[in-house]
């Protein structure tokens, strides 16, 4: 990257998420941006202090300590632009996921159409979308208001009709909308977000204009009936949140004032770095993934040639929110993924104990076999659901499969701070089980949301810090997918070093197998699926991919997809305890 | 320095609670009046119900003819089968109010009306002094005495004297140990194991119900029950935490309040019993902010020895590296017993 094009300013970036607060600190070293360091504190959105920017203050300093620069003042303000001194900071970004989700009630005409692409659309954000409202509601205008009044929705998204299409139908969808917010009064009314028949804009703007808290309008999700666009909306959405969250969270307008307007919803700086990322990694096969996982969400970012995917599932996050997990699931689908033998009566009471203290984190090894397993499960849960908008033409290759991801880029608490790098791996591999070839990279210290705040404010900076391997390398990991009896030989791999050496080994159906390969080398590897099994190739077929090595080196997993645990539960524990010990993540 | 989190279990405090209902309403209490729990301090009347008419549809009118026809403005209140508009011809169609109401808007062709009332009061919640009304919303109370906050509340608010049948900090209450002499009393016990022993307090009935721990299926029960519930640990088979047991159980046959809000970690709610006690000067308010620092006590959130108090012996440096692999800031523990433990930092509270 040519000298000339680096700004030379130095980048703050702090991300207050629901249990803690992280600020960043990107400068420029020999000419490039780097990750230098960074430090955390517990979020402060919750009483007694209600003021995110105690937390976001208190984890700057905690980054002084480390750096030993000075970035705050004595009235602890941040000191921007740098001084000669060296002190302070040329800029500042901000993402944020603290708070509840918000209360969103959607809006649409056709239930299997725009309600579809509202559903869709407020699953880009931190919402829990409470009722839905479309032209088959049986329920009248007054029913309607009533439950309006009763839910006190945070945020209202209406969409409906092409551009120049139907328009008498969205009116009427409006009136229950007005009406309840005049009946509200001003501080309980909802943010409106209309992503609908454009041509509507002006009426939208006369009918709802003085009864919401904030009236957003956006491009049509839905300009025709056969086009789905929700980025634009989505972008809205984004901007809608941040008003919603300045109105509940004290802090948020420091912040804002701070960075001069670049505070970003964490999902929706991970989507916009994914964006950026599927630009780098283009033209490779399928699309590229990002996976995080923390106390607010699981969000899921997909990129594939014709559109991205952003998925926020605040119902998978392993906060406040975790007894919700159990409407989705049972308790002893969680417990499959432990490695040790635990009590459903313990995991219902971990769910509920942990709901209290989201910030708590596993001192014991039960206590962290638990978590374990419930974050594979919450985070397979939220692969299944964001599975369901990925495009058609990005094609599995069995029906139910993921379809062809690479890169995957994986980041959040749970998977971040997880003991070691083979059991975040293997956890990440038992919850979204991926296909065929791909790259994984663990994003450790969460820069994924901030990389891709800072992106607005300095488009060269996410570029060089990613280069210079701020995200750790995993490796080169490859998912067979295979239908066999356990035991038998599904895959021969030959791994051939740059010096000529090799490594090689013969993958039976039900194991892992790890070659070495350190991160910075490459090799090429000679796959020879056995029996039909398909590594990306097709049923059958072989090949030779180049690989790059990383923390696990290539790592052969030849489980099956979909990933099928035994029903004997001594035996699948045993089975999932040799995983572990195969990936070096043994949990005693 | 590490900021902690506190959980409140004080013999004495000055403790000042904000009552305000969610809509405006009507503030009943006076400043300086003396309240007792379950007085009402404020009280809001809201619809219950609305009836939309689409007159301008109705009349087959575009909507300025409709609103020509209307015989009703906002504000006017309507009988049941009052004529809202009238059509014009020598059969005119009219419309007409479904039911008693107000009318709330009209315009455009179209009529919202009100109907039904649906009443909210507000309780004062704890025993004391008004020392501020905060008009259209309620009022801000203060009194003196213990505080013993929970950590889960199913928002019911009532006062009784304490009966203990907590033998020991994890005693398990049954339905055959509840009879009609406590009927009207608030029982202490460790943990609840079945439904059928929360129905039969309510059934007493009780005044509430202080408990270490709960079995998180009988939730949905505990949150339906008319008395009010507090949890002072939490889920599953907790004992209760020995400052909390020690002080409460010595408070026995003492009057005591139950105010078992739903836990708000965004506005600060939190369930808790109050103890009032007579005091000639106003104690110190409960502090909520503190750093970390060697010889508080604290309490365990999480195993190992969940729910366990201890003292604060050091403040490691750096990280600590846990059983589970986990590294992170940490303290090292004396617990109650003696035995030294090291835990990280965000699984503690200070107790205080």
């Amino acid at each position: 990257m040519p000298v000339s094009l680096v700004q030379g300013d130095s980048l703050l970036a702090v991300d207050i998420g629901g249990a803690n607060t992280r600020a960043v600190l990107f400068d420029v070293v020999e000419g490039e941006y780097r990750f230098l360091a960074s430090g955390s504190a517990p979020s402060t959105a919750e009483a007694p202090f209600k003021d995110v920017s105690e937390g976001v203050r208190n984890a700057i300093a905690n980054l002084q300590s480390v750096t030993g620069r000075t970035l705050l003042d004595a009235d602890r303000k941040l000191i921007t632009p740098s001084q000669v001194d060296g002190s302070g900071v040329d800029a500042f970004v901000s993402t944020l996921s603290a708070g509840p989700a918000l209360k969103t009630v959607i809006v649409g005409l056709l239930s299997d159409v725009s309600l579809e692409s509202a559903r869709r659309l407020a699953e880009t954000t931190y919402a829990r979308v409470l009722e839905s409202f479309s032209l088959t509601d049986h329920r009248k205008p007054d029913q309607q208001i009533d439950t309006l009044m009763r839910l006190r929705p945070d945020v209202v998204i209406i969409t409906g009709g092409a551009d120049g299409g139907a328009s008498r139908s969205i009116q009427k969808m409006l009136e229950p909308v007005g009406l309840a917010g005049y009946l509200l009064t001003p501080e309980k009314r909802p943010a409106v977000l209309f992503a609908g028949n454009q041509k509507l804009d002006d009426e939208v703007k006369s009918l709802l204009g003085g009864v919401t808290a904030e009236l957003h309008f956006s491009p049509n999700v839905r300009p025709s009936l056969d086009t789905e666009d929700l980025e634009p909306a989505a972008r809205e959405l984004a901007s809608l949140y941040l008003g919603v969250r300045r109105r509940q969270l004290k802090g948020v307008d420091v912040l804002e004032t701070w960075s001069g307007g670049h505070v970003l919803p964490a999902a929706y700086a991970v989507g916009r770095m994914l964006r950026f990322l599927g630009q780098v990694y283009g033209g490779r096969r399928g699309g590229i993934l990002g996976v995080d996982i923390g106390a607010s969400a699981a969000v899921i970012a997909a990129g594939f040639k014709e559109r991205n995917t952003l998925g926020v599932y605040p119902q998978f996050g392993l906060g406040e929110n975790l007894p919700v997990l159990l409407q989705y699931t049972t308790l002893e689908d969680i417990l499959r993924w432990s490695s040790l033998d635990i009590s459903t009566g313990v995991l219902r009471d971990y769910l509920f104990q942990k709901s209290l203290y989201p910030s708590s984190v596993p001192a014991s090894k039960e206590d962290q076999a638990i978590a374990q397993a419930v974050t594979r499960q919450a985070l397979y849960l939220a692969m299944q659901t964001a599975k369901r908008d990925f495009p058609r033409s990005a094609r599995p290759p069995k029906p139910g499969l993921l379809p062809y991801f690479e890169p995957i880029i994986a980041g959040g608490g749970a998977l971040g701070d997880a003991p070691s790098p083979g059991q975040s791996l293997l956890l990440l591999l038992d919850a979204i089980q991926p296909v065929g070839a791909t790259a994984v990279f663990m994003d450790r210290n969460n820069l994924m949301p901030l990389l891709g705040a800072a992106a607005a404010r300095n488009s060269i900076l996410p570029v060089q810090v990613i280069e210079s391997g701020a995200f750790q390398s995993m490796g080169a990991v490859i998912s067979v997918v295979a239908s066999a009896a356990f035991g038998s030989l599904v895959l021969r791999a030959r791994l051939a070093y740059s010096n000529g050496t090799e490594a090689r080994a013969d993958v039976k159906f039900g194991n892992i197998e790890v070659l070495p390969l350190a991160l910075g080398q490459s090799a090429k590897l000679t796959l020879q699926p056995q029996h039909g099994a398909d590594i990306g190739f097709g049923p059958g077929r072989g090949g030779t991919i180049p690989v790059s090595g990383g923390t696990m080196g290539v790592v052969i997993d030849a489980r099956g997809r979909p990933l099928i645990l035994p029903d004997d539960p001594v035996r699948r524990r045993e089975l999932i305890k040799k995983w572990l010990w195969t990936v070096g993540a043994t949990q005693g | 320095m590490t900021l902690a989190p506190v959980h409140h279990i004080l013999p004495l405090a000055s403790i000042v609670r904000e009552r305000l209902l969610p809509v405006k309403g009507k503030v009943l209490a006076r400043l300086n009046q003396r309240v007792s729990p379950t007085d009402i301090v404020a009280e809001a009347v809201w619809a219950r119900e609305h009836v939309f008419l689409d007159v301008a549809r109705l009349l087959n009118l575009s909507p300025d003819a409709a609103d020509k026809a209307l015989r009703c403005k906002v504000g006017d209140k309507l009988a049941a089968g009052a004529v809202i508009a009238s059509g014009r011809g020598l059969l005119p169609k009219t419309v007409k109010a479904p039911r008693e109401g107000r009318v709330v808007a009209a315009g455009g062709g179209q009529v919202l009306i009100e109907s039904g009332e649906s009443r909210m009061e507000l309780r004062a919640g704890i025993s004391g002094n008004v020392v501020q009304v905060i008009p259209e919303r309620g009022v801000v109370i203060q009194t003196a005495g213990a505080l013993i906050q929970g950590v889960w509340g199913n928002g019911r608010v009532d006062t009784g004297v304490m009966v203990n049948l907590a033998e020991k900090p994890d005693t398990l209450l049954t339905a055959d140990r509840l009879d009609a002499s406590m009927r009207g009393s608030v029982i202490v016990a460790g943990q609840v194991k079945d439904a059928e022993t929360l129905q039969a307090a309510s059934e007493l009935p009780l005044r509430g119900l202080i408990l270490a721990s709960l079995y998180p299926s009988l939730l949905p029960a505990a949150r339906e029950a008319r008395y009010p519930i507090v949890l002072t640990d939490g889920f599953g088979s907790l004992a209760m935490n020995s400052a909390a047991y020690r002080l409460i159980t010595s408070n026995a046959k003492r009057e005591a309040t139950l105010n078992a809000e739903v836990f708000d970690r965004y506005s600060g709610a939190r369930p808790e019993v109050i103890i009032p006690l007579p005091v000639t000067t106003e104690p110190a308010p409960p502090t909520d902010a503190v750093d970390f620092a060697p010889g508080q006590t604290v309490r365990l959130r999480r195993p190992p020895a969940a729910g366990s108090l201890a003292s604060i012996t050091a403040l490691r440096p750096g990280l600590t590296t846990f059983p589970s692999g986990l590294r992170a800031p940490a303290a090292e523990v004396k617990l109650e017993n003696g035995e030294q433990l090291l835990v990280p930092l965000v699984n503690l509270e200070v107790v205080g």
